[in-house]
């Protein structure tokens, strides 16, 4: 019970955070950081994974709602959210076993980092292709995903050393 | 039969998958067409509700840049009402206005943008008013500085406005002092500059000119100050691009008018039984 009411805050907060505050900082006239995709690094392994690809779905439907987007969010985050054991296998090498156990701030820093840094740079090259939607600015599809990752990660990692610093 | 049930036993997430990819595809496809987008907008009474919110803590910050805009605009709409009445003043015959013929083309309903937006390809803005006091889709907002956009998506209290600054758009604009016309589009790039294209190449066009709207559309009535040429291409291109220097800076919007044209339908019947 506990677990669900902190996801449910967690989604709230992270949505909230996304449409008022970072979708609008707009660093360098189109830079901002896409933070709402940290959800997917917070929940819970478990074996069965309805709950989560639903969630997930509906975390990025929510952000499209408040940025007029139709549903490139959506598909993104599901991109990953589906692709994200895949990921786990292969830099935790965990088993289904495992994933009761599993938590990411006990594993070392070297593999948390690879894993979310391979998830949010896939998650924003096919973001900023929907959003480009043409062949024209190959360029400019892969720049900004460039400094959006950057700077995606810059505030994952300062944001998640802040909240477990004291456990 | 057992194979089936096996395939779907294993695939069962993948399924789950590419079905709910497929709802973030439609959703973006139809997002993209101007009149399509019913489902996912922010135009709705939650999100609406909560820029509204947003909206007023920041506004707060900004009363006294609103407030000088506001000046400006009065001192200059002042200015010409000057010009007028000493017009009419050096006019001996004063021509009576019939009040049965006289018609009034435009209405101005003011709105405050909730949500602004210019860093992505297709940008959309939200505004405060809605059906309830009569906007509609199709319908022009500009402010005291140049256009801003068309509304395309309407509910009851809020709609949501096409920006300029969408790879969509398309508003007939011309050279001030002029007749030349051509669209106004944007290619995505910078904020503060939109293209004019298939301006005719007869047309005398030199760095610093106006642009304002053609008024050729139903939308947008003519002359709404647009922005100052700032580059132009020469040579025989098959469409005639210049780029334009917006005099509104897209980054910073507050309060905004929507455009009411009253003859619109009448100009619709008009062209569309000439089309038959």
């Amino acid at each position: 019970m506990n677990k669900i009411f902190y996801l449910v805050f967690l989604f709230i907060f992270l949505l909230l955070l996304q449409v008022l505050v970072l979708s609008n900082i707009n660093f360098l006239g189109y830079i901002n950081p896409y933070l709402y995709i940290s959800f997917v690094f917070f929940f819970p392994l478990k074996k069965n994974r309805f709950p989560f690809l639903i969630t997930t779905f509906f975390m990025g439907l929510s952000v499209d709602f408040f940025l007029d987007s139709g549903g490139i969010h959506a598909f993104s985050i599901l991109f990953i959210a589906y692709i994200r054991l895949f990921f786990v296998r292969l830099f935790f090498k965990k088993i289904e076993i495992d994933f009761l156990l599993f938590r990411l701030q006990s594993e070392p820093f070297g593999k948390v980092f690879n894993y979310v840094v391979s998830l949010t740079v896939i998650h924003h090259l096919i973001l900023f292709s929907f959003i480009n939607f043409s062949f024209d600015n190959i360029s400019d599809v892969l720049l900004n995903t460039l400094f959006s990752s950057i700077f995606t990660l810059i505030l994952y990692f300062i944001g998640s050393y802040i909240f477990t610093k004291e456990q | 039969m057992q194979q089936i049930v096996f395939f779907l036993h294993k695939y069962k997430y993948f399924i789950f998958f590419l079905f709910l990819e497929f709802i973030a595809i439609a959703l973006t496809f139809n997002n993209l067409n101007f009149h399509k987008s019913k489902f996912v907008n922010s135009a709705n009474f939650v999100t609406g509700g909560l820029y509204s919110k947003a909206t007023d803590i920041s506004e707060y910050l900004h009363l006294k840049d609103i407030n000088k805009e506001l000046l400006d605009e009065n001192t200059r709409l002042k200015n010409k009402l000057q010009q007028n009445t000493f017009m009419l003043d050096s006019t001996i015959e004063v021509e009576v206005i019939d009040s049965v013929l006289y018609h009034q083309k435009y209405i101005y309903i003011n709105t405050r943008i909730e949500k602004n937006e210019y860093s992505s390809q297709f940008n959309y803005l939200t505004i405060n008013k809605g059906i309830k006091e009569g906007i509609y889709p199709e319908m022009a907002v500009i402010n005291s500085k140049g256009i801003i956009g068309i509304t395309d998506n309407v509910n009851n209290n809020y709609a949501r406005v096409q920006s300029i600054l969408n790879k969509n758009s398309k508003i007939n604009a011309r050279v001030k002092n002029s007749n030349h016309f051509g669209s106004l589009e944007w290619d995505g790039k910078d904020y503060n500059i939109v293209q004019l294209i298939d301006i005719p190449r007869q047309a005398i066009l030199k760095i610093g000119d106006t642009i304002e709207t053609g008024g050729k559309s139903t939308i947008f009535p003519g002359g709404v100050p647009v922005g100052i040429i700032s580059k132009t291409y020469n040579g025989n291109t098959v469409n005639n691009r210049i780029d334009v220097q917006l005099f509104n800076d897209m980054s910073n919007l507050g309060f905004v008018y929507v455009v009411k044209n009253l003859h619109k339908q009448e100009i619709k019947s008009l062209e569309n039984t000439s089309n038959e």
